[in-house]
């Protein structure tokens, strides 16, 4: 029945406009513009309403998929963006960043044809609108409870458990190591793939129902843990996120212009460096750049060096492209822009000059042998396969770990063996009483939707403890 | 916001002194611990180590070198004025033990890093030689505060013009001469740092050395400040800032905190121009 129907409207997607790659390589203003009303109604009307629909059962916070686009469809845009809150607090941020294509976009019916509804595209035009259109008016909260809970971190995990318990009465006090809310969100994804406008605007939100956002505050070294138990509150979430940046491990990695992804991104995002002189903090310009890695870090990373006046940027990655762990969205958005991609290359030594500088590294091509415990090709050297790269800025985006800044000061967290904090995974409880942990400190970097989803779960179990003591 | 309370030009115009409001940090800081402060909105992040602080009264005190646009926008801050935020107490704090005789040497604005550490050790139990130095008189900062310290306090300038003529580590020898030292606390520029651990690694004298590399968000985030000892990478701000001196890569971290000098110097030049 299904199939029939998309047979008949064989409507192609909807694209969504977008800046034109020579333009915007060189610029950090958001490279897709967004869907007009027309735009959108007209993509939503590409749905057919599925009885039984896939991109919900890919959803992992279970957000109505088919019923705010048909809200999309009938031009009722309030209803739509109530009923994306209903399951997720931040659509703006989830329409742009989010995995699509392995989420609910991958198990639409339609992307059997290779044109499944564009499901992000129609999660950010409601928010987008809302944001530009609505009253701003708050939600209704619950009578006063008295408790006070405490969020850890400002990430997406963080504000999602902030902004839950809130509503439902209780005092929640959001502490935050950096001088801005906001997690990766703000120090790590570009602006012009998130604007930072957009960000602050939730939190904003969220201060406006009563959230009080500190900021400044380390848990760990400003307050204990156990001091904020007691300092009277009487829950405390962890949502650090995975603050630990990878390094490659060989030599010469701390030449100058060797830098790790979380500090390029965070001299350029958190700090604004793109706009230095006018902000004060520097940042390497290099012009033949090489990123390390293939992951959404590594194509950010690579795609900010291109709008910082790099004349060559390079991808270098040990495994072949199918592996290549970034969106698809993004992987298209820097080929666009000019990245190369140096595949099967595995770097083994950086090379410096007589004033410690990065001017290249040592490399091994790489074929794809048997397949590992991840079930992936692992990658093996070819002998006799060494070359040099020439570079002047080598950005490391290999990966995050666990920072055990928090972890290792407060007593009662049981750990597994890389360093993140076991909780319970429908509830979020760890070991310690009272204390429950979720995002990136949980599964390791994920996923924004990952981190909110376990956020939700985690609000639910303090409430329930709030309430009934369990 | 974080005001200042105290303003004080130690040395005209280039070495300056504020106490500011920061009651959390004040009543956690311990010895050899720093902050992170950030004056303005498009301000960079500035780690400092506190020269004092005061729990009761809810403040830190910090002392630094005009050296760029940074440290410039910071000078022209007077009293009432606000940072708009100050992070801390990051990095480990000194580990205090009472070992015998220690000897703490500062350089510069080293030494108001030192001050807190010299004082820690000195009520542990220690007997405490302190030995100051700095390139002449009008930039010599806390003789007064390290005399108090420390039980016998030696002072050196470059340049002849107070005190013993020459470098700190002449006095230090003199003492490793003459003296049973179990610990040497060296605080100041890195060629300071560096030729001193030579010195005490002649005598045989552990030597701890404090690191101020560069630095984003002295949390352990970005490995921006990484430096390396014993042939590991350590990173300073959770790692450190203390560390074994014998063991540490100097020439490493000289050129590394040389990264964005040019920057810098734009920076701090276009700032002269527009302020002057
Ligand atoms: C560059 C980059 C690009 C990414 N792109 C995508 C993408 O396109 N799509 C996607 O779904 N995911 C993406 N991710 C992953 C995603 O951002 C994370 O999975 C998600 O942000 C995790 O959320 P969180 O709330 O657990 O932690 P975070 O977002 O990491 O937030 C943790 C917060 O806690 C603060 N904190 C840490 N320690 C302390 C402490 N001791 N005291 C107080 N505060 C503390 C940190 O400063 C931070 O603000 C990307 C990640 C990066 C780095
Ligand atoms: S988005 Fe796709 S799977 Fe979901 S209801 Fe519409 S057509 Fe069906
Ligand atoms: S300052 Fe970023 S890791 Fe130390």
């Amino acid at each position: 029945m299904a199939e029939k129907t998309a047979k008949k409207k064989s409507v192609p997607r909807t694209l969504m406009p977008e800046q034109e790659p020579e333009v915007r390589m060189r610029n950090f203003d958001e490279v897709p513009l967004g869907y007009t009303p027309e735009l959108a109604q007209q993509e939503a009307a590409r749905c057919i309403q599925c009885k039984k629909p896939g991109c919900m059962a890919g959803c992992p916070v279970d957000v109505d998929i088919p019923g705010f686009i048909k809200l999309i469809k009938e031009g009722d845009f309030k209803a739509a963006i109530r009923n994306l809150w209903a399951k997720n607090s931040l659509p703006a941020v989830c329409g742009r960043v989010c995995p699509q294509e392995i989420q609910c976009e991958g198990l639409c019916v339609l992307a059997k044809k290779g044109e499944p509804i564009a499901i992000g595209n129609l999660e950010r035009f409601a928010a987008d609108y809302e944001r530009d259109h609505g009253t701003g008016e708050l939600p209704p909260k619950l009578t006063p409870t008295g408790k006070k809970v405490a969020v850890i971190g400002s990430g997406p995990s963080g504000l999602t458990v902030a902004g839950d318990l809130i509503v439902k009465g209780h005092e929640v006090t959001v502490f935050e190591a950096f001088h801005k809310p906001g997690g990766v969100l703000v120090y790590g994804i570009p602006e012009f793939r998130l604007p930072k406008e957009i960000v602050f605007q939730e939190v904003g939100f969220l201060e406006r129902l009563g959230v009080k956002v500190d900021c400044n505050v380390v848990v760990g070294r400003t307050v204990s843990v156990d001091e904020l138990f007691e300092q009277g509150f009487e829950a405390v979430y962890i949502g650090v996120g995975a603050g630990l940046p990878r390094f490659l491990n060989i030599p010469g990695e701390n030449l100058v212009g060797i830098l790790s992804a979380n500090e390029y991104l965070t001299r350029a995002n958190l700090m604004k460096a793109y706009r230095f002189p006018d902000y004060d903090t520097p940042i390497p310009k290099g012009k033949n750049v090489v990123v390390l890695g293939a992951g959404n870090v590594a194509m950010d990373s690579a795609r900010t060096a291109m709008r910082l006046g790099a004349e060559k940027v390079r991808i270098v990655y040990r495994r072949s492209r199918a592996e290549m762990p970034a969106r698809e969205a993004e992987i298209h958005h820097a080929e666009e822009e000019e990245i190369e991609f140096f595949l099967l290359t595995n770097p083994t030594k950086f090379i410096g000059n007589e004033r410690g500088r990065v001017i290249g590294m040592e490399c091994l091509q790489m074929e794809l042998g048997e397949p590992d415990e991840s079930g992936r090709r692992r990658p093996v050297a070819v002998d006799g396969s060494e070359f040099n790269l020439d570079c002047d800025l080598a950005i490391i985006a290999v990966g995050a770990g666990a920072n055990p800044l928090l972890t290792q000061s407060t007593e009662g967290l049981h750990l597994n063996q890389w360093g993140y904090v076991l909780a319970d995974p429908a509830t979020g409880k760890t070991y310690k009483k009272g204390v429950w942990a979720g995002g990136d400190i949980v599964t390791g970097q994920a996923t924004v939707i990952l981190a909110m989803g376990a956020g939700r779960k985690a609000a639910d179990s303090i409430h329930d403890y709030l309430t009934y003591g369990w | 916001m974080f005001k200042i309370v105290k303003r004080e030009e130690m040395a005209e115009g280039t070495v300056i002194l504020n106490e500011i409001e920061a009651p959390l940090i004040a009543e956690k800081a311990k010895p050899g611990q720093f902050v992170i402060l950030k004056a303005t909105e498009t301000g960079e992040r500035i780690p400092l180590t506190m020269a004092m602080t005061d729990p009761v009264k809810g403040t830190i005190t910090i002392i630094y070198m005009v050296v760029g646009k940074g440290t410039a926008v910071f000078r022209d801050l007077v009293v009432g004025d606000t940072y708009q935020d100050v992070i801390g107490p990051l990095g480990k704090p000194t580990h205090l033990e009472k070992v015998g005789k220690v000897v703490c040497v500062g350089g510069g604005t080293g030494i108001a890093v030192l001050h807190p550490i010299t004082r820690a050790l000195k009520e542990v139990g220690n007997h405490v030689i302190a030995i100051i130095g700095a390139r002449s008189k009008d930039l010599l900062i806390l003789e007064d505060h390290m005399q108090a310290a420390s039980h016998e306090l030696h002072v050196c300038t470059d340049d002849g013009s107070y005190g013993r003529k020459g470098f700190v580590t002449e006095a230090l020898r003199d003492v490793l001469e003459n003296e049973k030292i179990q610990l040497v606390v060296a605080i100041g520029p890195v060629p300071m740092m560096k030729f001193l651990s030579q010195l005490t690694k002649e005598y045989n004298v552990k030597t701890i050395v404090s690191l101020n590399p560069i630095m984003v968000d002295g949390t352990g985030m970005c490995g921006g400040c990484r430096v390396t000892v014993g042939g590991l990478t350590k990173f300073a701000c959770v790692d450190g800032p203390e560390f074994d001196g014998h063991q540490v890569d100097y020439d490493e971290l000289m050129l590394r905190l040389q990264a964005y000098c040019e920057d810098e110097k734009k920076c701090y030049e276009d700032y002269c121009v527009l302020s002057a």
